[in-house]
């Protein structure tokens, strides 16, 4: 196959274009430039796109000993990742946006550009597995668990999976780096990065307070009795404990939590550890990565979080909201987090949560 | 690079000497050294002692436009005056002086075509003549190949020190220092079949300007450094290689604008009416990103160029063309093409075949 291999400057993608053109196939390398405004070097393992990244993914594809080239994408990042970013938390929620820049731009804006130029499909460094069931590919978690990269990937269709490569779903990430090491890559012992990417300083309140502003507004109890301040809603998660700077105690000493965050009236709702337990979610904006779900209720799992836990459930999909009843309640889960849902390994697809109880 | 050059540097490599020393060795290197020098002053019809040796056109066009600005700014003199299409070589100085030698910088505009604006620089030296202390403009433009009015710029300017660019034209057509009338001028090896890490700065006998590197004050006092001998051999032997045959460059060129137009007729060739150089033509192929087109191009083994790149590697808008009159989306879907000594018309024909498959998918992707 003729494919785009994606390369960040990191040890995973310049394995996996590595993988790529040993299977065989006809590979180009891509380096993303997603910021309009790079920073010479990277800091630590926070950031990316620098233009010491840069040169090390030219590196990575010179040593692999193929075409390299730069695509501009910083415009479509702005607009699809980081203004959904503001706009999420300007609304009261959570946005997961490793998730939305896969959705937008890695397997649409890119995989659209490389199909029109006539590519197969896109090679990415995430860990995650691709199979052939039914004549149709399906998406699965990677045999390494602790780097599996499956949850920010289901929010591809079936016609994005078709297009996506992953080398690297069967292997470990010690492996990773050993493989980079006996192929010369210098990039093998470069640390992962973490974090968000276009916050480089790791501070993403203070990041949030230069942009949305840090308006005062009251923090409550559940009787809307004001308790406290807080320097702007979006600073806080609910389920945070820490950092409210409450003075009023409850009646029993029981720690106050974060239980909702109101945009419109910029108010941070507490309570009590108990109300913090959700048991049934909702979401809207559903994307299946195989067979669609339906209204028939299933078994499978739910998670939440990136890394999180899969949690055991029960799904069904009305034709509007996708509902995940939870056999344990969880506790403290915030809106515009990404439901992902799972039959064993492979992925059935995920929904931004829009409602919990 | 050309093969009398290849020899002429192997050669030179083996020998031992520094030209500075005074030993047998050294004065060998010395005599090799000079005759080079000569030959390159015979070729571009200047003195053999009005040529600097340096180590590129870009440090050639820095000692030039920093040093005749300080000598200006002694005078009392702050403003540089350059073309709007000038290479980074000189866009980049010209900016430094402005933010730290308190210059200021006067960009000539360029008409549609890409030449520069006479009429603008006429009334910018009536005006402003004695606050000058540099005019710099490029001798032809390496991403459209128009040649500038070099001579009747010098005319203008009158007593006002000229610099040009000459990079791209040297041995692309006729280019002779001392006919020019100007006060400098820059040449690069690498551009006429000669080695990387070569130039040379061609200033007036007369004229005295400040170093920009200090050291053994090899050449002149104006350019100190140990004189890199086998590469200033070979960029004699380029200098004086019959290889360029500008006919036969000119001629692949023609027939490669005319296959273009007639297979895509909406494509835009910039600086057409405009004298150009024999191997430079850069078209727009509105609708498309030129970076797509490059990668597309690159596959069949076609190397053509986008207008420049950032520090970060991300393709920029062509200031070249944004002075053209183009606006931003049409400077990003132009690209560069050059022909050479050794192209044939086989090559010409097999890029006049690809391009239109080559547009119609920069195309869909530039929709996608």
């Amino acid at each position: 196959m003729k494919l785009i291999a994606a390369m960040s400057g990191g040890v995973d993608s310049a394995v996996a274009a590595a993988r790529a053109v040993e299977a065989g196939h006809d590979v180009i390398g891509v380096h993303l430039a997603l910021s309009s405004n790079p920073q010479k070097y990277r800091s630590g393992a926070r950031g990316c796109c620098t233009i010491e990244d840069s040169h090390d993914a030219r590196r990575a594809a010179d040593v692999i000993g193929i075409p390299f080239y730069i695509w501009d994408m910083a415009e479509e990042f702005h607009d699809g990742v980081v203004e959904d970013f503001l706009a999420e938390y300007a609304a009261g929620r959570t946005p997961n946006p490793c998730l939305r820049c896969n959705e937008k731009i890695k397997f649409a804006a890119v995989l659209d550009r490389a199909r029109a130029m006539g590519f197969d499909g896109v090679v990415t460094g995430h860990y995650a597995r691709t199979q052939i069931s039914d004549s149709r590919k399906t998406l699965h978690r990677a045999v390494d668990h602790s780097k599996d990269q499956s949850y920010v990937l289901s929010v591809l269709t079936v016609e994005q999976i078709e297009g996506a490569i992953f080398p690297l779903g069967d292997t470990t990430k010690v492996d990773i780096r050993k493989e980079a090491e006996a192929r010369g890559l210098a990039v093998a012992q470069k640390p992962d990065s973490h974090d968000i990417c276009f916050v480089p300083s790791g501070d993403n309140a203070g990041w949030l307070r230069d942009r949305l502003g840090s308006e005062v507004g009251p923090i409550v109890d559940q009787d809307g009795v004001k308790i406290g301040e807080h320097k702007g809603a979006y600073t806080y998660t609910i389920g945070q404990r820490k950092g409210l700077g409450l003075t009023v105690p409850t009646a029993d000493g029981s720690p106050r939590f974060v239980l909702k965050i109101e945009p419109v009236s910029n108010t941070v709702v507490v309570g009590a550890r108990e109300d913090l337990a959700v048991s049934t979610m909702r979401g809207e904006r559903a994307v299946w990565c195989g067979p669609a779900v339906t209204a028939q209720l299933q078994r499978g799992f739910v998670q939440v979080r990136a890394h999180g836990a899969a949690l055991p459930c029960s799904y069904f999909f009305d034709g509007t909201l996708l509902t995940a009843l939870l056999d344990e309640p969880l506790l403290g889960l915030a809106t515009g987090q990404a439901m992902v849902i799972y039959d064993g390994d492979r992925v059935v697809g995920s929904a931004t949560i829009c409602e919990t109880e | 690079m050309v093969e009398e050059a290849l020899i002429a540097m192997t050669a030179q490599l083996a020998r031992l000497g520094n030209p500075s020393s005074l030993h047998t060795h050294g004065r060998a290197t010395r005599k090799t050294l000079e005759d080079a020098r000569e030959v390159i002053a015979k070729e571009v019809g200047c003195l053999p002692s009005e040529v600097i040796f340096t180590a590129s056109g870009t440090e050639a066009n820095n000692t030039a436009l920093k040093g005749l600005y300080w000598q200006g700014r002694d005078k009392g003199k702050h403003v540089v005056v350059i073309s709007s299409i000038e290479h980074h070589a000189i866009l980049d100085p010209a900016h430094w002086l402005e933010v730290h030698e308190g210059a200021e910088v006067i960009q000539i505009p360029v008409t549609h075509d890409g030449v520069v604006d006479l009429e603008f620089l006429t009334h910018l030296v009536a005006t402003r003549g004695n606050e000058i202390a540099v005019i710099s403009v490029m001798h032809a433009n390496n991403e459209t190949g128009v040649i500038q009015p070099i001579g009747k710029v010098v005319d203008i300017a009158g007593e006002i020190p000229v610099h040009t660019d000459a990079a791209q034209s040297f041995k692309k057509v006729p280019l002779s220092f001392a006919e020019l009338g100007v006060y400098a001028m820059s040449l690069s090896a690498h551009k006429t079949g000669g080695p990387l890490g070569i130039g040379a700065l061609i200033l007036r006998r007369a004229v005295e300007i400040p170093a920009l590197l200090h050291g053994g004050g090899q050449e002149r006092e104006i350019r100190s450094g140990t004189l890199n001998a086998p590469a200033i051999v070979a960029f004699a032997a380029a200098a004086k290689s019959k290889y360029y045959d500008s006919a036969k460059v000119s001629a692949l060129r023609d027939s490669f604008i005319t296959g273009i137009t007639s297979a895509l007729p909406e494509v835009i060739v910039n600086g057409l009416k405009a004298d150009r150089l024999p191997g430079i033509v850069n078209i727009t192929f509105p609708g498309t990103q030129s970076d797509t087109l490059l990668l597309l191009m690159d596959a069949q083994n076609i190397s053509c160029s986008t207008g420049s790149a950032c520090s970060a590697g991300v393709h920029e808008a062509s200031h070249v063309l944004l002075a053209m009159g183009h606006d931003e989306v049409s400077a990003q879907s132009s690209l560069r093409f050059s022909f050479g000594a050794t192209s044939t018309s086989a090559d010409v024909d097999f890029a006049v075949s690809v391009l239109p498959d080559v547009i119609n998918r920069g195309r869909a992707a530039n929709l996608s």
